[in-house]
């Protein structure tokens, strides 16, 4: 501790430059913590899914809708006791960038098959009970200001024009993994507002199995009844279904982890010649504090240590802004990453991320700082 | 920490050859020298004559290419660069020429680096730092940066930093080198002080003879011979 103030009093000597470093270290913090928790926000996502639920839709695409007419016949299939249905309703509020998921959904038996919809038993009534109703999550809530009562108007994009729903509830979620950025309403609200032509059309269908053994053996039932109609259908467990929308932009925890490396490893270059120069600048200095007794480990220990405290504080400074600015900003990217917060095991793996970088870009200078022979140090620069 | 006959300096043959692109350029050639606990000694000799090398090696910065360097009881070519280190925290207080103050600390910190190095609390810390500087007149200037200082000023807080830790042996390498005659004529007193009051053995190589008039003892250093 006593050494501390040796290490900030070098630190402070050059404030430019010192917090240039800092700087830098923080923003590749910042952008490691951002696209680790893009993968976090997947990886809850794919928890946040039932292993007693499949996801039937179109086998060609997403797109494509399904007959309405399926249903009856997909709830005859041995091993399924429940079902319900619903569309990507893909509105905004007010303005284009104010973009978050919409559903409309078979409101009878939407919180049956989701149960990890945590709403009151009177909004739920008001929910079922209301036409135009709707329900949003808390944190949609939260972010828009929204309260029971209120009218909210979406902008149709899928389906053009207005929308108006009246909010009667705001669900949470049974765990932190559940997303709380969507808003339901009732899909008979849309099936009548559509031209005939386009009515009685489902996106998806949410099928409840009794056990999760069972899933492949459903699955396998389904599609052979849809094999040869116009609309063949692709059936899989939730958590396939989320993996596969995922993997629809590529190899994204690989892609991911390249570029936060290759930002880490720039930055850490960038530490590294910092304290080579610092520690340079420093020859004599270093070869007098030698001289008056500090031993080759202690140099190496203050050396090593300016450059863990100047990562340490880029680290501390990233990750702390990266936790902050998502949770302040609610941020969800147009609602593709509904719960896109910066966890503490993120912020953790930051820390050690720049202790590690502390560490390796410390290690030359402090081992150059310690190895100088003082007579010739001295000799140099006198 | 002298030996039983009071030497406290004690070198036999000692050589120093320096490596200058390949070509061996000697600097001491079998150096005999005892120095008593208590006296003063001045050494002196042009440039280039070996005088901050025999200083460096004294004081345990340095390591002769031959022969035996004793100072305090110690063989210091016996020592590992761990145990050397801190035999200089505890013997060897040393005065540069250009002061070598560290410039992004305080004067009262300067003077407390070598107290870092030992167990003390830090109000007995403050305590020797405080006496130190009061020692070289400095007790309200230790907040201020070597910046802010005169050069006089400065090699007063490096004596002090010298001293703070009460060292056996006080090295001093052109101590008064880079001051004008009457900051010159402060630190040599000072050095007088501390040898006389303080009983401190001092060990100063200077180029100016009326510096090296203050030392009982005069030493002259020529290509790398001493003559007394």
């Amino acid at each position: 501790m006593k050494y501390l103030r040796l290490i900030v009093a070098n630190l402070l000597r050059s404030k430019r430059r010192t917090f240039l470093t800092v700087f830098s270290i923080a923003i590749a913090l910042f952008l490691f913590c951002t696209l680790r928790t893009v993968i976090t926000s997947f990886e809850a996502s794919l928890r946040a899914s039932q292993a007693t639920r499949l996801v039937v839709r179109h086998a060609a695409s997403l797109v494509f809708p399904l007959p309405l007419a399926y249903r009856e016949r997909l709830a005859q299939v041995p091993g399924v006791t429940g079902i319900s249905y619903g569309n990507w309703f893909g509105g905004y509020y007010q303005d284009p960038k104010n973009q978050f998921a919409q559903f409309a959904m078979d409101v009878p038996t939407l919180l049956d098959l989701f149960p990890e919809v945590v709403l009151p038993t009177a909004q739920a009534e008001a929910f079922r009970s209301e036409r135009t109703a709707c329900i949003i999550g808390g944190a949609l809530a939260r972010k828009y200001g929204w309260k029971l009562g209120d009218q909210v108007p979406i902008i149709g994009t899928i389906f053009p024009g207005e929308w108006r729903f009246v909010v009667r509830g705001i669900y949470t979620g049974q765990t932190k993994d559940v997303d709380e950025n969507t808003l339901f309403f009732h899909w008979d609200y849309l099936n009548e507002s559509l031209p005939e032509g386009r009515r009685n059309f489902v996106g998806i269908y949410w099928l409840r199995i009794a056990s999760p053994d069972l899933a492949a053996s459903v699955s396998g039932r389904v599609d052979a009844i849809f094999e040869n109609s116009p609309q063949p259908t692709k059936t899989e467990t939730e958590k396939a279904f989320q993996a596969g929308f995922i993997s629809m932009i590529g190899n994204v925890q690989l892609l991911l982890t390249i570029i936060g490396s290759a930002i880490v490893f720039a930055i850490m270059l960038v530490t590294i010649n910092t304290m080579m120069m610092a520690a340079r600048e420093r020859t004599r200095e270093i070869a007098v504090l030698k001289t008056l007794g500090f031993s080759d480990g202690l140099i190496l220990r203050l050396v090593g240590g300016e450059a863990l405290f100047l990562s340490l504080l880029g680290g501390a400074l990233g990750c702390g802004l990266a936790a902050l600015v998502f949770r302040e900003s609610d941020f969800t990217a147009g609602g593709f990453f509904p719960n896109f917060r910066v966890l503490p095991e993120t912020v953790l793996l930051g820390l050690l991320l720049a202790a590690i970088m502390g560490f390796l870009s410390g290690v030359a200078p402090a081992v150059q700082a310690a190895r100088l022979e003082i007579a010739s140090a001295l000799r140099k620069v006198a | 920490m002298a030996s039983e006959n009071g030497t406290l300096i004690h070198l036999r043959d000692v050589h120093k050859v320096y490596y200058r692109d390949r070509i061996e350029v000697p600097v001491l050639q079998g150096i005999n020298l005892d120095v008593h606990e208590g006296e003063f000694l001045a050494l002196m000799g042009p440039s280039g004559s070996g005088k901050s090398t025999l200083l460096n090696l004294i004081a345990g910065i340095d390591a002769p290419t031959k022969g035996e360097v004793r100072v305090a009881g110690e063989s210091l070519g016996t020592l590992k660069p761990s145990r050397l280190a801190a035999w200089r925290a505890r013997h060897i207080g040393f005065i540069f020429q250009l002061y070598n103050l560290i410039p992004v600390l305080t004067a009262y910190q300067n003077v407390e680096l070598p107290l870092l190095l030992t167990r003390l609390s830090s109000r007995e810390r403050k305590k020797r730092v405080l006496f130190a500087l009061g020692l070289v007149g400095l007790e309200g200037r230790a907040k201020h940066f070597p910046r802010q200082l005169s050069g006089g000023e400065e090699q007063r807080v490096a004596i002090a930093r010298a001293i703070v830790a009460d060292p056996t042996l006080l090295v001093a390498d052109e101590p008064t080198g880079d001051l004008d005659a009457k900051n010159a004529a402060e630190i040599l007193t000072l050095l007088k002080r501390l040898n006389e009051e303080l009983k401190k053995t001092v060990l100063m190589v200077t180029h100016d003879p009326h510096a090296a008039e203050r030392a009982h003892l005069i030493y002259h250093l020529d290509k790398g011979v001493l003559q007394s």
